[in-house]
């Protein structure tokens, strides 16, 4: 039974992994275009992030997997994964990197105007690197959050840990042991995890209040 | 009724508060408690209260220990009947008064007598309107909190503490968190408090001149020790240590 | 492959039934979340150092391990111990287990913003634990966290699309049903879309205007000179 669970485990991180990526370049290019000066931008984006909070993640997944492909829009279980996630995440952690930067203090700000820095320069070399810092605590939050909800993309086929699980318990008549596995499996991964969120959310100090989104 | 500390400590952390504190005090007393910042008269007052532990030492409240049991010869942790037994004897104003704010003032007289005493609601009722009446604030009955001066809240805190009929009112700095002209208000109503009443009254206090007037007897306190006691007349005309006259030419010299 | 307004019209019905059962589930679920939530939070609180832990520990699993697989847990276990439930109760229980971890964070920021002075009053005044709570520090603490409370529904309402998984007949299990028995999924998803976002992004429209009115009151309750 361990063999096959921690195969499933694998396939999580993998996904875990590559969906933070994803959300993370999201979350990034969302953020910023919130703060962008053209009206359409920000509208277009707080469309999108209000869409992928609004609604759960397994709709999301379901309807990428099973409603886009009869519109010609069809992706392998591994990209719809790795998509949705990453948009559903993204469009969180764009509401940390804008809140983060709105949280640098405005002295940091009027002072790249008095040296005359665009504001490419100034967002590149000054606001961004001080937001990092207040990012971090939310952004694993995040993280955790992402990596528990890659155990609905076993409903569309990933043979992840909980597919493994499921299968193994339905094939094994041993629920019990499989699904309390399947939860210390879990568990291991993300513990560690919360534990190192709260220990930067310590050194961070005063931070952005965004408590674990659920 | 008598109050007395034996051999009471307490430190936190490095910094030793109280050392070794013997003090007792007897029925009906007016015990002024004066000293500058850090020499230990509100952790005094706040190991009375129980709201922290002595680290060594016990306290006793007419031959009853007070957070602790005796078994044999040992000091036991106490249990919650017996601690509240003791406790209920004792009752303290605090400097921030710490009202309810949900609560009007009426409500906040009440809300300990029915729940504590068992008293019912029309007599704690009865018995809240006569003390607000004593503190001079009958036509407050139904304010908040936050409509109230600070003189008005503290007087209605004291009003509240006097309602659960404790034999030690504690009263910690009760000024010192008022703006000038409401001090007089407050300390009217402890005079008023002082004169008519047999209680035991321990009044940590930085006026001088209102703890010359209404007390008894009053302790000097230094770096958490009991430097001088003695009468109200001599320790402000004529304390015999060198650190309480240090202390009372400072303070009275403005 | 276009939206057929006529099939949409016929299949509302269905949906709305199966947003009833939604609406239970996440009443229900809720429910019991406020309630565990409360008794973990005053246990995380207690003087005994075992009980603390046991709450502690209880938050920590139910945060760090993925919804869906607690709810397999009990849908598939719970029988094998001779504990059969139906389905939906199984999915209220698992929301409300699962969520009572959540709540019991919110009640902590509440109680904790209480002030100090609150419980040292109750000590001067020689209240019960029972009194102290009930009385003087549970009604502070709530009115700050009642817009914490509101994002936490908002949450168990989207969540509880995952109770589908595990038979139960609610809105989202009722729009794939309909999906694979019509082979036409756009109408129902679209109107799914519709439904779900209208009532979360109304409710977080109300929770944002709740949580600026608490903010309002809770400055005006100030005490004056403080």
């Amino acid at each position: 039974m361990l063999e096959s669970l921690l195969s499933g485990a694998a396939v999580t991180l993998q996904v875990t992994v590559l969906s933070a990526i994803v959300a993370l370049v999201v979350a990034f290019a969302a953020g910023l275009a919130r703060l962008s000066r053209w009206r359409a931008v920000r509208l277009a984006t707080t469309v999108y992030v209000e869409l992928f909070r609004g609604t759960s993640t397994i709709v999301q997944l379901y309807y990428f997997f099973f409603v886009l492909p009869l519109v010609g829009i069809i992706l392998a279980p591994l990209e719809t994964a790795v998509i949705v996630l990453g948009l559903n995440t993204g469009a969180y952690g764009s509401e940390v990197v804008r809140a983060a930067i709105l949280n640098v203090p405005r002295a940091q700000v009027e002072a790249t105007v008095a040296l005359n820095m665009s504001r490419f320069v100034a967002m590149r070399r000054v606001i961004i690197p001080q937001a990092i810092q207040t990012m971090l605590p939310p952004f694993g939050n995040l993280l955790i959050e992402m990596m528990k909800s890659t155990a609905l993309t076993s409903l569309i086929t990933i043979a992840d840990l909980a597919f493994q699980g499921r299968q193994w318990a339905r094939n094994t008549g041993q629920v019990t042991e499989t699904y309390v596995a399947v939860l210390l499996i879990y568990f291991l991964i993300a513990f560690p995890l919360a534990r190192g969120v709260r220990v930067v959310e310590r050194r961070v100090g005063r931070n952005v209040r965004v408590e674990r989104l659920i | 009724m008598t109050l007395s500390m034996r051999a009471v400590s307490k430190s936190y952390g490095p910094l030793e508060v109280l050392r070794s504190i013997d003090l007792t005090v007897p029925l009906g007393q007016k015990l002024a408690i004066i000293g500058p910042s850090g020499s230990g008269k509100t952790t005094l007052l706040r190991l009375v209260m129980t709201l922290e532990k002595p680290d060594s030492g016990t306290i006793e409240v007419d031959g009853e220990l007070l957070g602790a049991r005796r078994v044999g010869d040992k000091l036991v942790p106490d249990d919650p009947k017996h601690l509240r037994s003791v406790r209920g004897k004792i009752g303290m104003v605090f400097q921030d008064f710490n009202l309810f704010p949900r609560m009007t003032a009426l409500q906040n007289i009440m809300l300990a007598p029915i729940e504590v005493l068992g008293m019912t609601r029309a007599a704690a009722e009865a018995r809240a309107r006569e003390l607000l009446g004593v503190v001079g604030l009958s036509e407050k009955t139904d304010e908040y909190p936050r409509k109230l001066s600070g003189g008005q809240q503290q007087r209605v805190a004291i009003a509240r503490a006097l309602a659960m009929q404790p034999e030690i009112m504690l009263f910690d700095e009760i000024t010192s968190a008022l703006d000038p002209e409401l001090i007089g208000e407050v300390l009217r109503v402890v005079r008023k408090i002082a004169r008519e009443t047999s209680m035991t009254m321990l009044i940590v206090t930085h006026e001088m001149n209102f703890a010359k007037d209404i007390s008894d007897r009053v302790i000097f306190m230094d770096g958490g020790r009991i430097v001088e006691d003695t009468g109200p007349e001599t320790m402000f005309t004529n304390p015999t240590n060198e650190r309480t006259r240090n202390f009372l030419r400072a303070v009275l010299d403005r | 492959m276009t939206f057929d307004f006529g099939f949409a019209q016929q299949i509302l019905p269905t949906l709305v039934d199966g947003a009833r059962i939604t609406f239970i589930a996440t009443v229900c679920g809720m429910t019991l979340a406020l309630m565990g939530g409360l008794i973990l939070a005053v246990v995380r609180m207690s003087q005994v150092r075992v009980l603390r832990w046991i709450g502690n520990a209880y938050v920590e699993f139910f945060r760090d391990t993925p919804l869906l697989i607690q709810l397999f847990f009990l849908f598939y276990v719970l029988p094998f111990w001779g504990i059969t439930l139906p389905a939906i109760a199984t999915g209220i229980l698992g929301l409300g287990l699962n969520y009572s971890a959540y709540t019991a964070e919110i009640y902590r920021a509440g109680i904790e913003s209480v002030p100090r002075g609150q419980w040292e009053v109750a000590t001067a005044l020689n209240l019960s634990s029972r009194t102290t709570w009930r009385r003087v520090v549970l009604p502070q603490a709530y009115p700050p966290v009642v817009p914490m409370f509101g994002n936490n529904l908002i949450g168990m309402f989207k969540d509880s699309m995952l109770l589908s998984t595990i038979t139960v007949l609610e809105l989202f299990a009722v729009t794939n049903d309909i999906g694979s028995t019509t082979y036409r999924y756009l109408e129902p998803f679209t109107l799914l879309g519709i439904i779900v976002l209208s009532l979360s992004l109304g409710g977080a429209w109300v929770v944002n205007t709740l949580s600026k009115r608490v903010a309002q009151a809770e400055s005006t309750s100030r005490q004056p000179g403080h």
